[in-house]
């Protein structure tokens, strides 16, 4: 297990060095997007429209937060990770159209994103479910926000972090996947488990 | 606005701060204990992160979690107590007016036209679960109730042949599916008996049991311990990134049930367990029960 601080954006070769339980922390630019965020990026991909904001290199955050207008800034109270397996669906045309290198969720994410990391360079990092607070701390400046009409926990925030962390790698840019390997052994656990209990499958 | 409805709105508005900002104790000492006890590196990495971010939000005043939940209200209300038909609306209020001023993330949405209401009420929601009590206090507790735990609240109807061996195995292929969903490790509240409504009803009540506190009941203090150890060699872990701290606790209640019927419950809280108690007595002075308050 290994500890990494990387700066946005990030090279590919630098995505590469991560393996599965690294810790990561980036310093620069994230982006938040869920579901409704991820749809309409695609949609406008699709029509040949430029995103407000250019992902490359960049962290996209699955993150609904809670920001606060203090004067005309806006501040983030707020901003803990989503489920991310809500995002599967978006995830690797999202990676491949606009060259994202991390992505920041919680939950974890399945094969076709797992797929699309380790074929454009990418890693899943896990950020502690819940810990907004922390994830707030890190948050230094809000930089614009984009597509509020989707409401503010669709919305894009985009922020300038510095050393927003610790995220443990959980999906790194070789194909492995560490949700995957706990969920097969907790299936292996529970047949033990069900027979120590003395209970039929 | 009458006295009794000022003093609940007030109370409630407290309840709800303190709640999102500071866990209660017994919650915050599981969690310590978890993280010295951890085994796998990610899981005692996530935990170190659990416990930074619980000292940090108590620090700053800000939320502990961004998804401040649900708001659900349980109150015993003295049968005694004047004005209680008033208590609901101010309870609607106080949730208005916190959504404001803490702020709490809007968390209501009409799931018709998909549209959010911008201050977390709505059709019975805040929800007031009530029971009457004898006397003339008001007791409130608020349970602001996170949607990835509640994402994964199971009700299963199980075949009363295979008795409690059933309910085993339903609560562990609950957690199972479960998964890294619920942000691990959690509190689980398990019910069985009733009926579909009654099972999840109780289950949930069981979540506002503190930790640490064994059931009265020792069959059932048994079973939890029995279910705590089963749950947690399953080695999900911290945030699902394996390990040996899943549950925190498993708490159980039940109801008589139907012969041809054995309901069972799954309730899942978050580790950012937000739960808080008052006591409100007949001269209008209010107590916190579950949080130390200046
Ligand atoms: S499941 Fe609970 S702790 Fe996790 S993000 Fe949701 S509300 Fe917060």
């Amino acid at each position: 297990m290994a500890t990494y601080k990387f700066k946005t954006p990030i090279s590919e070769e630098d995505i590469r060095k991560l393996k599965t339980n690294d810790v990561l922390y980036i310093t620069g630019t994230i982006v938040t997007a869920r579901d409704q965020a991820h749809r309409r990026a695609l949609e406008w991909a699709k029509d040949g429209k430029k995103l407000p904001i250019d992902l490359k290199g960049l962290a996209v955050f699955h993150c609904g937060p809670i920001v606060k207008k203090e004067g005309d800034k806006w501040v983030a109270v707020a901003a803990g990770p989503t489920t991310s397996t809500r995002m599967d669906i978006f995830e690797d045309e999202f990676i491949k159209n606009f060259g994202v290198r991390v992505v920041i969720g919680k939950g974890g994410m399945g094969k076709r994103t797992t797929e699309a990391m380790k074929k454009y360079g990418a890693v899943y990092g896990a950020f502690t479910g819940g810990a907004a607070a922390l994830a707030a701390k890190a948050i230094k400046n809000v930089r614009a926000v984009e597509w509020y009409d989707l409401g503010m926990p669709e919305a894009l925030w985009i922020f300038e972090v510095e050393e927003f962390g610790p995220l443990s790698v959980a999906i790194d840019s070789h194909g492995n996947n560490i949700f995957d390997q706990v969920a097969k052994t907790a299936e292996e656990n529970r047949a033990k488990i069900y027979a120590k209990l003395g209970i039929g499958k | 606005m009458n006295s009794i409805e000022k003093t609940v709105e007030d109370t409630a508005i407290n309840l709800l701060r303190l709640a999102v900002i500071q866990l209660p104790e017994d919650v915050k000492k599981a969690l310590q204990h978890a993280y010295e006890t951890e085994t796998s590196e990610a899981g005692k990495t996530q935990l170190k992160a659990i416990l930074d971010n619980i000292k940090l939000a108590e620090q700053t005043g800000t939320p502990v979690c961004q998804d401040t939940g649900t708001i659900i209200y349980y109150v015993k209300a003295g049968a005694q107590t004047p004005n209680l038909d008033k208590i609901e609306n101010a309870l609607t209020n106080a949730t208005r007016k916190a959504t404001q001023q803490i702020p709490l993330r809007p968390n209501a949405v009409d799931p018709i036209v998909g549209k959010n209401t911008g201050d977390n009420t709505g059709p019975h929601i805040p929800y007031v679960h009530w029971e009457i009590t004898p006397g003339n206090e008001l007791e409130i507790t608020v349970l602001t109730k996170g949607g990835g735990s509640e994402n994964v609240c199971t009700v299963g109807m199980l075949v009363p042949g295979e008795g409690m061996n059933g309910l085993k195995k339903f609560v562990i292929d609950t957690v199972v599916k479960a998964g890294s969903q619920p942000c691990p490790p959690n509190i689980l509240g398990v019910a069985m008996g009733g009926g579909a409504d009654i099972a999840m009803k109780l289950a949930k009540k069981a979540l506002l049991r503190p930790l640490g506190q064994p059931n009265p009941n020792p069959e059932l203090a048994k079973l939890e311990k029995e279910l705590l150890e089963a749950v947690n060699q399953l080695g999900i872990g911290p945030m699902g990134l394996g390990g040996k701290w899943t549950i925190l606790g498993v708490h159980v209640d039940y109801a008589a049930r139907h012969p041809a019927s054995f309901p069972a419950a799954v309730a899942f809280n978050c580790w950012a367990a937000r739960r808080a108690t008052a006591r409100i007595r007949a001269d209008g002075s209010v107590e916190y029960l579950t949080h130390k308050v200046r």
